[in-house]
């Protein structure tokens, strides 16, 4: 293929996906600069291997290679990330009230930091569901995970957020008692 | 707790609109009988309704599309010229075509096939709001805010309704013209994307019903309980005809 056919073919098909890839790579490496570079590489990368992308979701096709490109650099510059553990069952019967959320709404900073206390492998769910708006099937493809397990996963990580976001709480409420 | 079992992960499948129509009516039944499930689903609604507004999403910064377009693409390439006369000639030659498409183009539209004027002006000002401080006069996700706002600034009152629980949070409204006339805008968030909404009494402005795509934009026209609607957006046109239905259910 002649180079300005396939530069066209990608500036139509990848290239308007350039937000969702710095935007996943943000929240799965938590530095807008970490993110930069990674989502850069990424770009070079989906570039060199645009040959492989067959006419479909150019969105997922690219989003797959920023997750990997992102658990690469994880390995490699931040192995400890990776061995995040979930936190352990709650123990405390209190959940957050419908209510208590809503009081949420304008408070970004506390749900990113919320967002960003989850093992980055339950972190993705919440990013390419609420975020990016991604399909199962599309969740499923981009984290190379079989679709049946994507529905569970999500299930986990909006208990792991709602528990990170009541832990805040707790944390706040203690600090206000003991002042 | 032998529910959380049973319908657990359904749930979510259920919230995300991802079940089949069996497994959807299947749990739509179980609901109102169970007071567990019926309160599970009203929390993780508020969860999703509050990670949507708080706006959580980050755009590529300038610096990353720039060094993708310029490092990474290979560079455009025009007719193969050497030569400064030749390749003045080329860009002369490229001007006036440009010059006399774009000519072309603007007489298609705004004749007899093109976009209707009211989705022509729509689109205008949605990509005027969306410069830095013009989406919303007041910034509100409160109806109750919104909604007054508008008395004495407009000569009707417009419907305000948030529908943050049906995807659409309400993110504020200001004034806008189209055609010259003062109507009100009000703005909803579908995801990352804003939608605009424009409202004016029916028969205020030149209007035609339609729908159709101008300038990668999305635009849906409508005429509802006495009002003329026109919505904007880059979100997929699906999302417009969803919030029509939500507006008419109002």
């Amino acid at each position: 293929m002649l180079e300005s056919q396939e530069r066209e073919r990608f500036e139509l098909c990848i290239l308007p996906h350039l937000d969702a890839a710095f935007n996943l790579a943000r929240w799965l490496l938590r530095d807008r600069q970490d993110a930069e570079d990674v989502a850069q590489e990424s770009m070079l990368r989906a570039y060199r291997f645009f040959g492989t992308f067959r006419a479909g979701d150019g969105r997922a096709w690219l989003l797959q290679i920023v997750r990997n490109s992102c658990y690469d650099w994880l390995r490699k510059n931040r192995p400890a990330e990776l061995q995040d553990e979930l936190h352990e069952e709650s123990l405390v019967s209190k959940e957050l009230s419908p209510e208590d959320l809503a009081l949420l709404n304008q408070d970004r900073g506390r749900l990113a930091e919320a967002l960003q206390s989850l093992p980055a492998n339950f972190r993705e769910f919440l990013v390419l569901r609420e975020l990016e708006g991604c399909s199962y099937k599309e969740i499923a493809a981009i984290t190379s995970r079989p679709i049946g397990s994507v529905m569970s996963g999500l299930a986990r990580a909006r208990e792991q957020l709602r528990e990170a976001l009541l832990t805040k709480e707790k944390v706040r409420k203690e600090v206000r008692r003991g002042m | 707790m032998a529910c959380r079992e049973q319908w657990g992960d359904r749930l979510h499948g259920y919230l995300d609109g991802e079940l089949d129509a069996a497994g959807a009516a299947e749990f739509e039944r179980h609901l109102p009988s169970c007071d567990e499930c019926s309160a599970a689903l009203r929390t993780e609604h508020a969860l999703q309704t509050t990670l949507a507004r708080a706006q959580l999403y980050e755009r590529a910064p300038a610096s990353l599309r720039r060094t993708v377009e310029r490092e990474i693409l290979p560079a455009r390439r025009t007719a193969a010229v050497t030569g400064a006369y030749w390749k003045w000639l080329a860009i002369a030659a490229m001007a006036l075509f440009a010059i006399s498409s774009g000519f072309l183009a603007a007489n298609l539209f705004h004749g007899r096939g093109g976009a209707p004027e009211v989705a022509v002006a729509a689109v205008d000002a949605h990509l005027r709001s969306l410069q830095q401080g013009h989406l919303a006069d007041v910034p509100s996700t409160d109806q109750h805010t919104v909604k007054p706002w508008f008395d004495g600034r407009v000569d009707f009152a417009p419907k305000v309704v948030d529908f943050a629980a049906q995807g659409f949070p309400l993110m504020g409204g200001r004034l806008d013209v189209l055609n010259g006339k003062l109507v009100a805008a009000l703005v909803y968030g579908r995801r990352k994307h804003i939608v605009n909404l424009f409202v004016t009494p029916e028969g205020s402005t030149a209007f035609v019903s339609g729908m159709g795509e101008r300038q990668g934009y999305r635009w849906l026209a409508w005429q509802a309980g006495g009002f003329d609607y026109v919505a904007v957006t880059d979100a997929s046109a699906t999302d417009l005809t969803e919030l029509r239905a939500l507006i008419e259910k109002e």
